[in-house]
């Protein structure tokens, strides 16, 4: 277990090294947020009653599409100089590599949430500062990060990889999305937690159930 | 150390290796030649545990292929045309990386970066390189945990010629160190002058196998050449 945990922490090392050499992912992760959150602001700003019922779902766009550059970006890594293979050849369990993977994305996903939700407050006059809210955030984050991770690694030896994994991940992870959407905006329109639940157990069970496939599946994903 | 019996591949309707059959011991170093599309590569990415076969039995080092994966992959470093090195991480980053994998000390990593010569600049980027300078390392990287076996693919793609004969004093250092070697290559030279044994592959089947004794290097080519027309293997 110990030897496991080691493996797992040495791949998330690797990834934010060399994301601290470069910061290509996260800045392309976090310019594209930034805009994504301008562009609905400056779209909706007329419409003061469109803005507050569309925020949640404004968040949520900036969170996945942002997410699915990082995505993209962090497994083309692996593949440039054929590093998959050198992880592949480790005499560590694959799943070693998924879960080492899913933490250095999750890391790259929560800073930008951390720089963007700052930004989303002030530009749509939404209180995200709470802890349900911030819960939410957390959950969405991790379901979509689990299962990006697996849908990029086996999307990793086709061509046209950039364009598979969205059209493979958006379908996928809807659950996850209108769950993170109806809870978010619960949150933002105070409503009491007994009617937010449902989206919240939903989230958890959806995180679990996915992070357990892919921990069972990753073998067989980066099988040639 | 290796042994490959009746051994088949396929990729949807190609059959790339035709039951084929090979057997190294300990301490060989094998080259195996044949012209592109001959099944070199494959045969490699099945022996490291990056494939799987279709058909026919496969032990390395004791231990049955595929169902024994992670033992076989505790005695085997793998060396291929490309680095499998980060361009964003020091060398010695990235040794340090894969020791965490392999569970090797730190020690140890220095010994091997001072074995492949790249001690001096240890700290610089592996993207900041020449290409002889990262197969350099990246032998460095397959022997850090001592492996039983090295497999190479084809390492001296793109190399200079002092580049490639860097590459060769260290690969003979390797070599020295006892362990079982098996080398894909194109050039029949460099691959007479490193092996022990040659073998030459052609569509999916060994056609010739020869010990270092029984060939002189002028007949080489004439040797392949025969290997492979001789080889035809019917569909």
């Amino acid at each position: 277990m110990r030897s496991y945990l080691n493996a797992v922490r040495a791949v998330v090392w690797k990834d934010l090294t060399a994301e601290w050499r470069t910061r290509e992912n996260l800045t392309a992760m976090l310019v594209f947020a930034l805009l994504t959150v301008l562009i609905f602001n400056f779209a909706l700003e007329l419409d003061i009653q469109a803005q507050e019922s569309l925020s949640a779902g404004v968040l949520w766009v900036t969170f996945i599409f942002s997410g699915t550059i990082g995505l993209n970006r962090s497994m083309a890594a692996e593949k440039d100089r054929g590093c998959l293979d050198g992880l592949l050849l480790a005499p560590v369990d694959r799943s070693v590599i998924y879960f080492g993977k899913v933490i250095g994305n999750m890391i790259f996903m929560l800073l930008v949430e951390v720089i963007i939700l700052p930004i989303y407050s002030f530009l749509f006059q939404v209180p995200v500062f709470q802890p349900g809210f911030l819960l939410v955030v957390l959950l969405g984050s991790i379901g979509y990060v689990a299962v990006g991770t697996l849908l990029a690694t086996m999307v990793i030896q086709v061509r046209t990889r950039d364009i598979l994994l969205p059209i493979l991940l958006f379908p996928l992870t809807l659950p996850v999305v209108i769950a993170a959407v109806k809870a978010s905006q619960g949150f933002l329109e105070f409503v009491p937690i007994s009617e937010i639940s449902t989206w919240l157990n939903l989230l958890v069970v959806y995180d679990l159930i996915f992070i357990a496939v892919a921990f069972m599946v990753f073998d067989y994903v980066v099988e040639e | 150390m290796i042994s490959v019996k009746k051994l088949v591949k396929r990729f949807g309707p190609v059959t790339v290796l035709r039951e084929l059959d090979l057997e190294v011991s300990p301490g060989e170093f094998v080259a195996l030649l044949g012209p592109n599309g001959a099944g070199k590569t494959t045969l490699l990415r099945i022996l490291a545990t990056l494939s799987k076969p279709n058909s026919g039995l496969v032990e390395v080092a004791s231990f049955k292929l595929p169902t024994q994966a992670v033992y076989v992959r505790e005695q085997l470093g793998v060396v291929s045309h490309l680095p499998l090195l980060y361009g964003d991480l020091s060398a010695e980053e990235n040794l340090a990386f894969y020791s965490r994998l392999y569970n090797v000390s730190d020690s140890r990593r220095e010994q091997v970066l001072g074995l492949v010569g790249l001690s001096a600049r240890k700290k610089d980027l592996v993207r900041t390189y020449s290409r002889g300078m990262q197969q350099r390392l990246a032998i460095g990287r397959a022997i850090l945990h001592s492996p039983r076996i090295l497999l190479l693919d084809e390492p001296h793609t793109g190399l200079d010629q002092e580049a490639g004969e860097i590459l060769d004093k260290v690969l003979r250092e390797v070599a020295l160190e006892g362990r079982t070697v098996i080398m894909t290559s194109h050039d029949l030279v460099r691959a007479a002058d490193l092996a022990s044994r040659l073998v030459v592959l052609s569509k999916g089947k060994i056609r010739t196998s020869m010990t270092r004794d029984q060939f002189e290097s002028a007949d080489l080519v004439s040797i392949y050449r025969g290997a492979l027309a001789g080889g035809e293997v019917g569909k």
